[in-house]
């Protein structure tokens, strides 16, 4: 709905639209396979959630209404190689990446907006709830302007030429508002599931998904508390992250949580709860969205996950890398993760958690 | 948004010939009787079943009780191939066919060999396309009950040494099919001349209706139904007749064989300015397919630097319909299997960009489409 909203409003202020949708690479079986399986089978193995028939008819239907032409372009390779091979490779190596940043980064916002700029387009756009301002010759993400939809931690690794050439006409609007604009234009505004996070695993669960494409990566081994003391084992490092609690198969009283992950020992160390947190991380491959690292040391406001609650922080850019100092100790800052940094509504841009 | 519009994708579907449409009206409304009816209605719909039968009998030098009306290509080629191959099942389980068939004969043959004990065959094709018909010889055995080999390739435009084939067939008591679906239009279809025992047609490709087809089915020829019911179709098909579309079948089939000498001379002269252009304009372009023995409406290519789904956006914005290869697998990251086929990369096979030209085109569609390839192809190299 977001992007069919996106279409009518651009077409509405008068811009040439051509809509195109993404095919993406999912987990999935052969069409001939999937018509065997029982409906409950097939539902788990549907191909393709991210860009179901349904989805694509919806798509083209609203196109045609709008009387703009409509492609779905296929990004099958580009996309299994730069998110899912990095999905899968970061679990190999024991930490937890996050596929959105990566897929907006390299596809989204790398092949898909290259095309479009090579066949003419001026920009891309999309449904994204981010704002882009132009000041001084730079160009700023800013949050969009519902805190509930706000989405520029996902885009927070651009750069000033993916975003010179990218509109996000909903960064303006909440959900409510693109939802009444969505019926004004007369799209269909069924509630549809929100796009999930890892589009690409057939199941949703991603810990079955390393077990069927990363085994031999998931090398079993102990589990230890922070003194080293072994109490219990573990399936592969892939299948823990920071701060989980259930599952560890610990018979222990009180209740223990994943402090660390220790790649190189094949080890998970648990913890108490107030063993949890830390109140540093540094973060590589940083990126500064207006180019350049800020000159000092700067306070801010950083979010460690996409849900995450923001949490004031001291920021200290190197050349390499950035290291951030929280007020408070944080309990699941996770390797591979991104930490995205926020001036007021302003997102600086942000870094891979070490 | 520009406002040209220049159809250059007659391999996918061609519009149908407003003579065509005029010839099939009547018998939607006022001539709407089921040809099984014994009353007068019945009668007029059965009247002009036969007689569109004898004029597709009369054009394929067959006869009428020969002619199998289908619901379009697709579904000849699986009556042919699945209802040759389990009719013939006591004799034998061998079918050789080749990799560069439509799915509607890939698949149906892989079906037979993945579930109902069948061998299949695939002879190599060389880099043109081209069977070898010494190929087939070779892989003829004892238990072999049918040859499957298209007339012309809907890809590259390549058209195949059937009558070798078929006498080659013939003499090792094997029956023969072809899918001629794409070549129905353009090239002879004297099914004796051709010495076939099956043939595949769709209306659609020459300018009739979608969703009407032809089976030949030479008299002799072990055939088990694959869609059983009444009796139509003297028993290989059942289903009410779709009078109207077989009326359009046959419309359109005559029209496109009596004009078919004009009308490819025509398009074999826009083609080579076609051809010639792209090659000149397009650094690295490469025609696939045979250059002279071809479809005459068929340009084809490979075009390094550029991907073909890419192209055929580039060119659809300008206003231009093209293709990448063949429409029933656009939206696919697999590369042609034709291509693969003819010894094509899959790094160039991703290159692939096909320009079909149908009756309607004119030569300033030609040059304008050339301009607008090389725009777009230079515009997707970055340069």
């Amino acid at each position: 709905m977001d992007s069919s909203t996106v279409a009518a409003l651009l077409v509405e202020r008068g811009y040439n639209v051509i809509g195109v949708m993404m095919r993406l690479w999912s987990e999935g079986i052969d069409q001939e396979d999937l018509l065997r399986l029982d409906a409950a089978t097939s539902q788990q193995f549907a191909s393709n959630r991210c860009c179901s028939p349904e989805a694509v008819a919806d798509a083209r239907g609203v196109s045609q209404n709008l009387g703009i032409p409509f492609y779905l372009l296929n990004y099958q390779d580009d996309f299994k190689t730069h998110v899912v091979d990095f999905f899968l490779d970061g679990y190999a190596r024991g930490v937890t990446p996050n596929p959105c940043l990566q897929c907006n980064r390299m596809v989204k916002f790398g092949t898909l907006l290259d095309k479009a700029r090579a066949l003419g387009a001026d920009y891309l756009a999309t449904g994204h709830y981010a704002r882009i301002r132009e000041r001084d010759g730079k160009f700023e993400l800013l949050r969009g302007v519902d805190p509930k939809k706000d989405q520029s931690y996902a885009l927070s690794m651009l750069n000033q030429g993916q975003l010179s050439h990218t509109l996000f006409p909903l960064g303006e609007f909440t959900k409510a508002q693109t939802r009444d604009m969505a019926r004004r234009f007369g799209l269909r505004v069924a509630e549809k599931h929100e796009s999930q996070d890892l589009c690409f695993i057939a199941d949703g669960e991603y810990r079955n998904f390393l077990r069927r494409n990363i085994p031999n990566s998931l090398i079993a081994g102990d589990i230890v508390d922070t003194h080293g003391e072994v109490i219990g084992h573990h399936d592969g490092l892939g299948l823990y992250t920071i701060g989980q609690r259930k599952g560890l198969g610990l018979a222990v009283g009180e209740p223990l949580y994943v402090i660390a992950l220790d790649p190189r020992r094949n080890r998970v160390v648990v913890g108490r709860a107030e063993e949890l947190g830390k109140r540093e991380l540094v973060a590589g491959q940083v990126n500064w969205i207006v180019g350049e690292p800020p000159q000092n040391e700067m306070r801010v406001t950083a979010k460690i996950r996409y849900r995450a609650v923001e949490s004031s922080a001291t920021i200290f850019p190197l050349p390499e890398r950035t290291s951030v100092i929280f007020d408070e100790p944080l309990r699941d800052i996770t390797p591979g993760q991104a930490v995205v940094f926020y001036d007021g509504d302003v997102c600086l841009g942000g870094g891979i958690i070490q | 948004m520009n406002t040209k519009s220049i159809y250059l994708d007659h391999s996918a579907t061609t519009p149908v010939d407003s003579r065509v449409v005029e010839a099939m009206v009547p018998y939607f409304t006022e001539k709407f009787g089921n040809a099984s009816s014994l009353h007068r209605w019945g009668q007029v719909g059965l009247t002009a079943l036969d007689e569109s039968r004898r004029t597709v009998a009369e054009i394929l030098n067959a006869n009428p009780k020969e002619i199998v009306f289908t619901s379009g290509g697709s579904e000849s080629d699986n009556l042919a191939l699945r209802g040759v191959a389990m009719a013939l099942r006591p004799k034998g389980n061998h079918i050789i066919t080749t990799p560069i068939e439509h799915h509607a004969i890939l698949n149906t043959a892989a079906q037979l060999e993945k579930e109902f004990g069948f061998e299949v065959t695939r002879v190599p094709v060389d880099r043109q396309g081209r069977v070898n018909p010494d190929d087939i010889a070779r892989a003829i055995t004892p238990k072999t009950v049918l040859v499957s080999v298209m007339y012309a390739n809907n890809e590259v435009g390549t058209i195949e040494p059937l009558t070798e084939i078929a006498s080659i067939a013939k003499k090792r008591g094997v029956m023969f099919h072809t899918d001629a679906v794409q070549a129905g239009g353009y090239l002879q279809v004297d099914v004796n001349k051709l010495g076939i025992d099956l043939m595949s047609l769709g209306a659609h490709k020459f300018h009739g209706p979608k969703g009407v087809g032809v089976l030949y089915v030479r008299n002799g020829t072990p055939l088990l139904p694959t869609q059983t019911g009444g009796s139509h179709e003297r028993s290989r098909r059942a289903g009410t007749e779709n009078i109207p579309y077989v009326v359009g079948f046959a419309t359109a089939l005559k029209i496109a064989q009596g004009e078919r000498e004009t009308t490819n001379a025509r398009l074999a002269s826009m083609r080579e300015k076609l051809v010639e252009g792209i090659l000149e304009r397009i650094a690295g372009a490469q025609l696939t397919g045979d250059p002279q023995n071809r479809l005459p409406g068929h340009a084809s290519f490979v075009i390094p630097g550029a991907i073909g789904d890419e192209m055929v956006l580039g060119l659809d914005l300008a206003g231009v319909a093209a293709s990448t290869g063949s429409a029933c697998t656009a939206g696919s990251a697999e590369p042609s299997h034709v291509l693969a086929a003819m010894g094509y990369t899959a790094d160039v096979a991703r290159g692939a960009l096909r320009l079909t030209l149908g009756r309607g085109n004119t030569d300033a569609d030609v040059e304008y489409a050339v301009n607008v390839v090389a725009d777009v192809v230079r515009k997707l190299r970055g340069k």
